[in-house]
C-alpha cells in the first residue's frame, strides 16, 4: 500500500504527544491510552456547550442517528432507479435535482441546487471537491473517507483517467471524462447508465444495483448475476 | 488564501485509499462533532465560510494530521473562543479537573456572549433571493479566471487561476460572495458559473487526453477572455 495519507481517521492520535495544545499538554492531564485525545476533548465541549443551553445534546443523538441510519447511498439509489424507468421525471431531474428529488420526499441541509450529470456512451462524469470535501448530503449521505481523502482531491482534477483505472475503473480512449470540482454551493450527483439484462427490472431491484461510487461516477453499475 | 487545503494538482499524496465496509463515522467522537456542528449551524453564531476558513487558518501540519473531524474540532473550538461562546479555558479547565476527578466542577462565568440577540445572529444560507441579480457572463462565452491571491478565505482554487473557459452553465440565482461572508464583510450576491476547462489549458502537457474540468466559480473570480 502507497497510502501516505492520514485524512482517514483517528487510530494515530492516541498520544498525549499529538496534541495540538500545549496548554493541555501539562501534568495531569493524561488520558487513558487508548482513548483518543479528540473523543476526550470532543466530549468536554460537548459537556460545556450543553451545560451552558448553547446545545441540546438529545438533539445531537438524533443528527447522528440520521446520517448512520436514515440517509445514505440508498436514497440516491432510488432517485436514479426512478430517473431509469420515468423518462419524464428523469428530464425534471436533470433540469432541477432538487425540485425533482423533493418529489420523492428527498431533501436536507447543505444543498441548495442540485445539478445532477448524466453519462452517456461517449461521456464520463465524476464529482470531487478539491478544497474541502463538499457532497449531496441529503441525496448520498455524507462521504466516504477516501473522497474526503488528500490523493482524491489532488489527483483527481490532474490524472482522473489514472485514478479512476486505479479504482478500477477502465475507460475507452474514446470516453471523455468530465470531472465535476464543486466548490461552490452547488452539489453534483451523477446518473449513471443503466446496465443491460435489466430491461424487465423494477424500480426496487433496479435501486438495489445501485451503489454509492457509481452516483460519484468512480465506478460503472454493475450488471446484475446472470443464475446459472 | 493560498493554504494546503487547496488540493487541486499537487502531488505526492499517493493512491486513493479505499476501505472496504467503512462506517459512517470512525468513532463515535466523529459524529457527535459532525452533529454538534450542524446544531450550531443554526444557531447564528457563524456562517458557513466562517467555519470553512477557520480550518483553512490551522497549521499545514495539523491540517494533514488531524484528519477531517479533527478539523471540524478545531474549527469549532476556534469559533467559540474566538466569539466568547465558550472559551478555550474553560474546555482545558474542565479536562484538568476531570483527570484530577475533582468531585465538582468549577462554576462558569456568566460573562459570555449567549444567547445571541436577533441582531447578533449571522445569517445561514448560501442564496439571497431578495437580492435579484444580473449575470454579466452567458452560456457559450469564452471568460479567463482572475489571477487573485488574496490572504483571506476564497472558493477560487489555485489551478485555474489565470486560465481560461468556457462558460457551461450560468447560475443565476443570488449566491452570496464567499470571500467577503468568510469574514462578514457583506453577502455581495452574484451569479456562479459553472466554466469548462480543457485539461490541456490546466496542466500543459501533463493532461491526460480526453478530458474536461468542470469548476463553479462567482463572478468576481472571472473577466471576458480578451485572447
Amino acid at each position: 500500500m502507497t497510502n501516505h495519507d492520514t485524512d482517514n481517521h483517528d487510530h494515530d492520535h492516541d498520544h498525549a504527544h499529538h496534541h495540538r495544545h500545549a496548554d493541555s499538554e501539562r501534568p495531569g492531564h493524561s488520558h487513558a491510552p487508548t482513548k483518543p485525545w479528540q473523543a476526550t476533548r470532543a466530549e468536554a465541549v460537548e459537556a460545556l456547550l450543553h451545560e451552558l443551553g448553547v446545545i441540546d445534546s438529545a438533539r445531537v443523538d438524533e443528527i447522528v442517528q440520521h446520517y448512520e441510519e436514515k440517509v445514505g447511498p440508498k436514497t440516491g439509489a432510488r432517485v436514479v432507479a426512478r430517473a431509469w424507468t420515468d423518462p419524464a421525471f428523469k428530464q425534471r431531474l436533470l433540469a432541477d435535482g432538487l425540485a425533482a428529488c423533493a418529489e420523492l420526499g428527498i431533501g436536507g441541509p447543505e444543498t441548495e441546487l442540485l445539478h445532477v450529470v448524466e453519462n452517456t456512451d461517449n461521456v464520463h462524469n465524476v464529482i470531487v471537491c478539491t478544497l474541502c470535501s463538499c457532497y449531496p448530503w441529503p441525496v448520498l449521505g455524507l462521504p466516504p473517507a477516501w473522497y474526503k481523502s488528500s490523493a482524491y482531491r489532488s489527483r483527481l482534477v490532474r490524472e482522473p483517467r489514472t485514478v479512476l483505472a486505479e479504482m478500477g475503473l477502465s475507460l475507452a480512449p474514446q470516453v471523455e471524462i468530465r470531472v465535476w470540482d464543486s466548490v461552490s454551493e452547488i452539489r453534483y450527483l451523477v446518473l449513471p447508465q443503466r446496465p443491460a439484462g435489466t430491461e424487465n427490472m423494477s424500480e426496487d431491484e433496479l435501486a438495489a444495483l445501485v451503489r454509492r461510487n457509481a452516483m460519484i461516477g468512480v465506478a460503472k453499475v454493475a450488471a446484475p448475476e446472470v443464475p446459472s | 488564501m493560498n493554504g494546503i487545503h487547496d488540493m487541486g494538482g499537487l502531488h505526492g499524496f499517493g493512491e486513493v485509499p479505499v476501505e472496504t465496509d467503512e462506517p459512517v463515522f470512525h468513532a463515535r467522537w466523529e459524529g457527535r462533532i459532525f452533529a454538534m456542528t450542524q446544531v450550531l449551524d443554526t444557531t447564528g453564531i457563524y456562517n458557513l465560510d466562517e467555519h470553512r476558513h477557520e480550518i483553512e487558518l490551522m497549521h499545514p501540519a495539523d491540517y494533514l494530521r488531524d484528519g477531517y473531524y479533527g478539523r471540524w474540532l478545531f474549527a469549532m473550538e476556534r469559533i467559540l473562543d474566538r466569539k466568547l461562546i465558550l472559551r478555550r479555558t474553560e474546555v482545558d479547565r474542565r479536562l484538568d479537573e476531570q483527570a484530577a476527578n475533582i468531585p465538582k466542577f468549577s462554576t462558569l462565568t456568566p460573562q459570555r456572549q449567549w444567547p445571541l440577540t436577533a441582531q447578533q445572529k449571522i445569517r445561514w444560507g448560501a442564496q439571497r433571493p431578495e437580492e435579484p441579480i444580473t449575470p454579466s457572463f452567458a452560456v457559450g462565452d469564452r471568460v479567463r479566471v482572475r489571477n487573485l491571491h488574496h490572504s483571506g478565505h476564497t472558493r477560487l482554487t489555485a489551478y485555474v487561476r489565470g486560465r481560461a473557459g468556457v462558460v457551461s452553465k450560468v447560475n443565476a440565482e443570488s449566491w452570496i460572495y464567499p470571500d467577503t461572508r468568510a469574514h462578514n464583510v457583506g453577502d455581495n450576491p452574484q451569479a456562479v458559473y459553472n466554466v469548462t476547462f480543457d485539461a490541456q489549458e490546466l496542466w500543459g502537457d501533463a493532461a491526460e487526453p480526453g478530458t474536461k474540468i468542470n469548476v463553479d466559480l462567482s463572478e468576481a473570480y472571472l473577466e471576458h477572455d480578451e485572447t
